[in-house]
């Protein structure tokens, strides 16, 4: 076993919130038709609460902490806020669009040690990219962003998230990221706005396109592995949990809620309000998300792809259901394998979806 | 004999999980875990204390042992976790930048 993996495990035993995202700020400086984020500032964290969170967040054992938004760069205390969580020994990964990035910000960067600094790219081409982020010239200000920080020894991690209109750009951001010695991700999943709206839907690749995607292996290595059917259902995978968010993970928002993870909006207390640790071991709605095992999921527990599903808790629950199938990673398990998943058999015979819901606050 | 003063490094995240101290390099991501006896030192390496009154202070009275031999253990300990970047090593005392963190569980 890994020490990463060996980590992980003595976490989750310990019941220790080994990563933590926090977005420091909704607002950004581009306007990304897939974000689904409001990018309003009302009731941001100020510089004193987010440095007292973070002491709390040490204290409870975090050591990955990923400093995201909105673009984090808006603060003008962002650098202030780094350097807090640096003083605390936070291994941080910091997630920009690189626009605001120049000589001064990216030397800081180096010099404070983060990690990681992850940037969204989503295509190779200004036309395409720029028309994304609503931001003419965007492209070029990010890559020249990107360039500098190579340029001082950063580790730089192009993420590009897969959408319609930039689909068929993949395998340039792909070359771009090799030629500047980045490291690349691809995501083809594009989730609901925070308040529940589902316009942004429209945006999500279609099956076809998911099919290519997952066949091709410059972009998910070894086509055959990862498309092979799943294995037999074991006691491992009824036994087990879905995944990290709120086991050993959670996500805080500008605000100060805490949530499971980024994309599960279920409040679990707020930090203005309650310490961290206390949120952390004595949430319901932690509680409830921690309690939650393979053979307790509705339709997915009798699902041939429950051991190696990406089944997302935070989309089933946008769904209506914690508990039940998130449709876009039913679709991701039928396209990667051929196989058709429990809940698109269920689905054959009762067409009709619960409405997604919006974020619900915690009750006071 | 000149004293060794040690601090730690500035360019590593580290974090203790059950009585051992990981710790990530940020220049290459490698993750170490630090034992029971590299923790004792890695804690209480303030770039102020020298390594023998560490050893005395903190490990013989832990452990028992002869001071002589385990200064000579820390001494190798030390270099060694100097050689990963993860301890500064010096002959002078120097300041530590860092914040202390009290873990509560």
């Amino acid at each position: 076993m890994s020490l990463m993996s060996d980590l992980n495990q003595r976490a989750f035993r310990r019941g220790v919130p080994l990563s933590v995202h926090l977005d420091v700020t909704y607002r950004c400086n581009e306007r990304c038709e897939h974000c689904y984020l409001d990018h309003h500032g009302d009731g941001e964290m100020n510089t004193a609460e987010i440095k007292t969170l973070l002491d709390q967040l040490a204290a409870a054992g975090v050591f990955f902490l990923t400093i995201s938004g909105g673009e984090p760069l808006i603060r003008p205390d962002c650098f202030e806020i780094i350097e807090h969580a640096r003083k605390l020994r936070f291994n941080v990964k910091f997630k920009t669009n690189a626009v605001l990035i120049r000589e001064k910000q990216a030397r800081r960067l180096r010099e404070l040690n983060v990690e990681q600094v992850q940037i969204s790219v989503y295509s190779h081409r200004a036309e395409v990219h720029d028309g994304i982020s609503k931001v003419p010239g965007s492209l070029k200000r990010t890559i020249a962003g990107i360039r500098l920080l190579k340029s001082l020894g950063l580790k730089v991690t192009i993420a590009n998230v897969l959408m319609k209109g930039n689909l068929q750009d993949a395998e340039g951001v792909r070359q771009l990221a090799a030629e500047v010695g980045a490291h690349y991700t691809l995501d083809p999943t594009i989730t609901p706005m925070m308040n529940g709206d589902t316009g942004l839907l429209r945006l999500r690749i279609s099956s076809g396109s998911l099919r290519t995607v997952f066949q091709n292996s410059d972009l998910v290595g070894n086509v055959e592995e990862f498309c092979a059917p799943p294995p037999p259902v074991d006691e491992d995978a009824l036994e087990g949990y879905p995944c990290s968010a709120g086991h050993t993970a959670c996500y805080v928002s500008p605000r100060g809620e805490v949530y499971p993870c980024v994309q599960f909006p279920i409040s679990c207390g707020n930090i203005r309000e309650q310490e961290f640790l206390d949120i952390w071991q004595n949430s319901p709605q932690l509680l409830e998300v921690r309690a939650i095992r393979g053979k307790h999921l509705t339709t997915c527990s009798s699902c041939n792809h429950l051991g190696t599903c990406t089944r997302c808790p935070g989309l089933a629950y946008m769904e209506g259901n914690m508990r039940g199938p998130s449709t876009a990673d039913c679709e991701k398990s039928y396209v990667r394998t051929g196989i058709v998943s429990a809940a698109m058999l269920a689905r054959a015979n009762s067409p009709s979806l619960s409405g997604l819901i919006q974020i619900r606050s915690n009750p006071l | 004999m000149s004293e060794i003063y040690i601090s730690r490094s500035t360019a590593v995240a580290a974090r203790e999980l059950g009585g051992e101290m990981m710790i990530m390099s940020a220049t290459d991501s490698t993750l170490f875990s630090l034992n029971e006896t590299a923790m004792i030192i890695w804690n209480a390496a303030d770039g102020q204390t020298p390594l023998s009154e560490i050893v005395e202070c903190k490990i013989c009275r832990e452990f028992n042992v002869q001071p002589e031999e385990a200064y000579r253990d820390a001494q190798e300990l030390v270099q060694q976790l100097a050689a990963l970047g993860i301890l500064y090593l010096s002959e002078q005392p120097s300041r530590e930048t860092l914040l202390e963190v009290t873990q509560k569980s």
